[in-house]
């Protein structure tokens, strides 16, 4: 296996007060994408932070390209790195072309090549037509693509962004995955940081999921839903009540039920198949609508479990006093 | 090299951009040449008063304009960008904390440098022409490398204060308390302390205090070497104790050094 781009080791970082991240432990290879999940203040933007080498850990070790990201030998990778910060408002009084040609300079192209690069990069995102204009005309969509070609510049072998589809319509949300898309496919990775947002499932390789600076669970996506146990939520429609009642009545299926005579059954996901067999041989069904656990049910699932456990570890704690 | 550049070209460019450079050279070409002409007009005569005379008052008043404008032009450098976010973003590129502050100072000193020599220089022209002394010149270039200085002095103390604070509104109080403290309440002080302490400082020990006030410093230079008649109040004491004109620039030129350490210094160890 080849090393990875990535590596986090046990690691930490807290302030003065604040733990905000416990200890993690995590890697990614080239040509992945990772999901990292958690609400606000769960230490997805101290993550990104570490690894950009902003800010070094408390303990533990950070490497990315092999090197510690902070050190004065990792500057040259920061070319290969592209970061999408959470709130970036850019210089309001410059034009889009502008700052991003600025930036683009201190990626390290040359003055003109930089322009083309920034000019190529606008029309990646859908904005030359705005490009001319000072950016406090522009809506919080255009800033957001305008903050994502920022991202872009120089092909970055590593991609950091920061609840990147905020303000973006479904179209610019589309074409936004199409470019991840693609960059994957180029062998760049991505660490996207975000809130669950229903259609990130289809782009991301693994899922992180934070809460309060803690690694709740890390895998793929059917991985996590092993791990959460969900249960298959499967929903017959039957031609008349009747029929309905050959459900309630079928002593296997019964115990599926989700309450009584509501109709809906929730079946663990190895027992699918024979549900639905059974399912089928009813009289009467018409359609069956199967829903597995999305990422959002799975996500809700462990942040439920943690909030679960630690009211547990307090009333122990309370217990033994 | 290429980073600085890069940083400093675009402060620079925001300088041309927001009007901060023509306003500059405006006032103090206004300032200068007004002074130049009707500044024997208290006296009762319009027209071209002596030289110590338009000198002593340009710099009685560049001393609280310079510093006012250097403050207000870069108070929010850092902690703007940082409001803003994009001070976190620059710190993610292959591009070090030393090289954006220099690049920034650079940036803006230009516009503090430029401004002074064509809004003063200005005036020298004109009254070269007028009287055709070269002495005009040379008293005049005394007057505008220490103006700059001073502007560069007062860059470099509002990073500190723009690295030091987290909000905008609280870098602009600070940069105002500053401004008042150097430019009024430290001669205040001082005369309070030569005429109410009996005894209390020597004449060399005078001159030592002010070395810590750059705007002292700045009038020292310009004052030491007019007729003492246009110069009152504690300055006059100080300028008989005179140093040379070499030891007080190199002074300036520490408070513009020392400050921008201390900035860079302030800078590595601020978290975001």
């Amino acid at each position: 296996m080849n090393t990875p781009l990535v590596s986090l080791v046990n690691a930490g970082k807290s302030y003065q007060k604040l733990d905000a991240l416990h200890s993690v432990s995590m890697t990614l290879n080239e040509g992945e994408v990772m999901g990292l999940f958690g609400h606000n203040g769960a230490g997805k933007t101290t993550m990104m932070k570490l690894i950009l080498g902003v800010i070094s850990p408390s303990r533990g070790k950070v490497e990315v390209m092999g090197m510690s990201p902070s050190s004065k030998d990792a500057w040259h990778c920061r070319k290969q790195i592209g970061y999408l910060p959470e709130n970036v408002s850019f210089y309001e009084q410059l034009t889009g072309l502008e700052v991003l040609t600025y930036f683009a300079k201190l990626k390290g192209f040359a003055n003109k090549k930089a322009k083309s690069q920034a000019i190529d990069l606008l029309e990646q995102v859908g904005i030359t037509h705005a490009m001319k204009r000072p950016i406090k005309t522009y809506s919080k969509g255009m800033r957001q693509r305008l903050g994502l070609a920022q991202a872009f510049i120089g092909e970055p072998k590593l991609l950091l962004l920061d609840e990147p589809t905020v303000g973006l319509d479904p179209i610019a949300t589309g074409d936004f995955y199409k470019t991840v898309d693609k960059l994957k496919s180029n062998g760049s990775s991505v660490i996207l940081c975000s809130h669950v947002l229903p259609g990130v499932e289809q782009h991301i390789d693994r899922a992180m999921i934070l809460s309060t600076g803690q690694l709740l669970a890390m895998g793929t996506l059917s991985e996590l839903r092993q791990q959460a146990a969900l249960p298959v939520v499967i929903q017959p429609t039957f031609d008349n009540s009747a029929s309905l009642n050959s459900l309630n009545q079928d002593d296997v299926l019964k115990s599926y039920l989700n309450g009584e005579n509501s109709g809906t059954l929730h079946v663990p996901e190895h027992e699918k198949i024979a549900v639905l067999k059974q399912l089928l041989a009813l009289d009467g069904i018409n359609d069956i609508h199967l829903d597995s656990a999305n990422l959002e049910q799975v996500y809700q699932h462990f942040l439920f479990q943690h909030d679960v456990n630690i009211s547990h570890e307090k009333s122990n704690k309370g217990q033994s006093k | 090299m290429k980073q600085i550049l890069t940083i400093a070209s675009k402060e620079f460019h925001d300088g041309l951009r927001n009007r901060w450079l023509v306003s500059i050279t405006l006032i103090f070409a206004l300032l200068s040449i007004g002074l130049t002409y009707f500044g024997a007009a208290a006296s009762g005569v319009a027209g071209i008063a002596s030289l110590s005379t338009t000198v002593a008052s340009l710099a009685s008043l560049a001393v609280f304009l310079i510093p006012l404008i250097a403050l207000l032009l870069s108070y929010d450098s850092f902690v703007g960008e940082q409001e803003s976010g994009t001070l976190l973003l620059l710190l993610t590129y292959p591009l070090s904390k030393t090289q954006l502050l220099l690049g920034k100072f650079l940036g803006q000193g230009s516009i503090i440098a430029l401004a002074t020599l064509l809004g003063f220089g200005s005036s020298a022209v004109l009254l070269y022409f007028q009287m055709g002394d070269s002495e005009i010149i040379i008293t005049f270039g005394l007057f505008i490398i220490s103006a700059i200085l001073l502007g560069l002095s007062f860059t470099a103390i509002s990073y500190i204060i723009s690295l030091s604070v987290s909000e905008k509104s609280k870098a602009a109080g600070f940069a105002l308390i500053t401004w008042f403290l150097f430019a009024l309440a430290f001669d205040l002080a001082l005369l309070a302390l030569l005429v109410g302490v009996e005894e209390g400082v020597s004449q060399q020990g005078l001159t030592q205090i002010m070395m810590l006030n750059p705007t002292d410093i700045f009038r020292l230079v310009n004052l030491a070497g007019l007729d003492s008649s246009d110069v009152n109040g504690a300055l006059a004491v100080a300028i008989n104790a005179s140093l040379s004109q070499t030891q007080l620039i190199s002074a300036l030129v520490a408070w513009v050094a020392l400050p921008l350490t201390l900035a860079i210094f302030i800078f590595s160890k601020k978290n975001l």
